[in-house]
């Protein structure tokens, strides 16, 4: 049965870089259809845990399998499961829209007698049908994510990981995004993983989230009973308090600032 | 419906408890990832004009002013071979130098716009990126080639119609691009920044251009220069562009092995490095 392999599987997931354990044995699972959330403080390993996951890092330690497909010894069959939409946003400003989904349903071997209308549909699910033939670089940020939306989505992934959707994002254009991604959920049944810092979000979006901090998992649930463990009227944005506490003190001298100052800058640079 | 269902099954197979997941054959994935970049490459192109005619303006510059003045003066001896006919090929290899080994630029922008993270996630090996960016180059180089002969045409360069030879210099030409454009991926690999691939960019481009036979024979150099000349892959390419365009001897298929092994040599090294570039 479906519902008997986890979407994501990680086993006391460790990642170092140097000295730096920047993923410290994470154990985490993923049920088919949610949305699941990891949040935490920047530098809490949610980057690091994603970027395994996608085989854009290599495994060090533990384990993770998509869909029980083993991360380190089968990235290509990874690969084919799942559409990752990195925190940057990026597109290849010197090409129109339905360039740069072609060549990802290229990139992903959609057949070509498909390709077309799978392109067109993707764009469509995005609501950019409209702006296909426009240049990229003429996009605003909100509709570049939702090109990188429609490029991962092109090869049909049952697993979508989303790192930081919103960030750098007009309040509409994020709406627009969560939009999508919710229509897609309830259209396709298809899994979510998506990392943030926004906690309303995290609270109205997700199924489940997991709270990263310095590398290992500090709480996970659903937001209702993540709230309701903290006891009162909590609200997410306490639970966040709670678990990573010393995090907002220290966090931003380490480069909490310069990390979505990189971000906004390439958000205006694409192209 | 505004999204049709997942195309993949629902259910895992019975025997490994996983997903099948269809999958065309390995073999196909290195045309097909070759195809699909370098249309990428056309399309681009396509929209910056402009880039094809600046960049015609240099081996123009040679061709005009170099060839015709050393033609003149008959400071370099070829034989029968006007000094204008034996300088176009060599001019032709060294406008696909230029834009190859400055292609590694490309690598690290997309590194930096995030661009090359969704390239590595895709069912792409790496070493097929790193192909498919090569030859992507190559076509960036053989539009660039098709308005240098259009000059040397018009300058008078004798040249070959036969259609064969000439599909032999436009493989020449992707090949050796190819091959350029991985020794600055390469290079990219390594420094990882703009700047300093642009200072080592410059630094190599004007000793493998004058260490090579592209602007005099090899029996003109110093004994020491003659060896480098002989471990330059672009007197593999000059010569092989002279023999088929300008019918002068030459080594083809010894110039085409080295070629393709140092193209083969590049995509390895290329690849090896370029998950420095994904971290």
């Amino acid at each position: 049965m479906t519902t008997d392999i986890p979407a994501v599987e990680c086993e006391e997931l460790t990642y170092r870089f140097g000295d730096h354990r920047a993923v410290d044995g994470v154990s985490l699972r993923v049920v088919p259809g949610e949305i699941f959330g990891l949040l935490g403080p920047n530098g809490a390993g949610k980057t690091t845990t994603i970027r395994v996951i996608t085989t854009l890092l290599p495994l060090q330690g533990g384990q993770a399998r998509v869909f029980g497909v083993d991360v380190d010894r089968r990235k290509m069959e990874v690969r084919r499961l799942m559409g990752y939409v990195p925190q940057q946003l990026s597109a290849n400003g010197a090409l129109t829209g339905r360039e740069n989904v072609s060549l990802f349903a290229r990139l992903f071997d959609v057949p070509r007698r498909e390709r077309r209308d799978r392109v067109a549909e993707s764009l469509r699910a995005m609501g950019l049908e409209d702006d296909a033939d426009r240049i990229t670089s003429a996009y605003s940020g909100g509709m570049v994510r939702r090109l990188e939306l429609a490029q991962a989505l092109v090869n049909r992934p049952r697993l979508l990981i989303l790192d930081e959707p919103t960030i750098g994002l007009d309040p509409i254009a994020r709406s627009g995004v969560w939009d999508r991604i919710n229509e897609l959920r309830e259209t396709t049944g298809m899994t979510v993983l998506v990392t943030t810092h926004s906690m309303d979000e995290a609270d109205a979006m997700c199924d489940r989230v997991a709270l990263m901090h310095l590398g290992t998992l500090r709480a996970i649930g659903t937001p209702a009973e993540l709230k309701a463990a903290l006891g009162g009227d909590a609200t997410l944005e306490d639970v966040f308090r709670h678990h990573a506490a010393d995090a907002l003190d220290n966090s931003l001298p380490q480069g909490g600032f310069s990390e979505v100052r990189t971000t906004r800058r390439t958000a205006g640079r694409v192209g | 419906m505004k999204y049709a269902p997942l195309a993949v099954p629902q259910g895992a197979s019975a025997d490994t408890g996983l997903f099948p997941v269809r999958r065309p054959p390995a073999w196909r994935q290195y045309p097909s990832r070759v195809a699909a970049l370098c249309l990428v490459e056309l399309q681009k192109m396509r929209r910056d004009r402009t880039e094809l005619l600046t960049r015609a303006i240099q081996p123009a510059l040679w061709l005009i002013i170099f060839g015709e003045t050393f033609s003149r003066i008959r400071a370099i001896p070829t034989g029968s071979v006007p000094y204008l006919d034996f300088l176009a090929p060599g001019i032709l290899a060294q406008s696909a130098l230029f834009i190859a080994i400055f292609y590694g630029i490309q690598i690290i922008w997309e590194r930096d716009a995030g661009v090359l993270t969704k390239l590595l996630v895709t069912p792409t090996p790496r070493s097929a990126l790193v192909t498919g960016k090569a030859f992507a180059a190559g076509v960036r180089a053989l539009t660039q080639a098709v308005v240098v002969l259009l000059l040397a045409a018009l300058l008078g360069v004798a040249m070959t119609g036969n259609p064969l030879k000439l599909a032999g210099v436009a493989i020449v030409l992707l090949l050796s691009a190819a091959f350029f454009s991985c020794l600055s991926m390469t290079i990219a690999g390594l420094v990882l920044t703009r700047d300093r691939l642009m200072g080592i960019g410059q630094a190599i481009t004007m000793p493998l251009f004058f260490g090579s036979n592209a602007l005099y024979p090899v029996a003109l150099m110093p004994a020491w220069l003659q060896v480098i000349s002989h471990a330059n892959p672009l007197s593999y390419e000059v010569d092989a562009l002279r023999g088929l365009l300008i019918g002068t001897p030459a080594h083809l298929a010894l110039d085409f092995t080295v070629l393709i092994v140092s193209v083969v040599l590049g995509v390895t090294a290329a690849s090896a490095l370029l998950g420095r570039l994904a971290r």
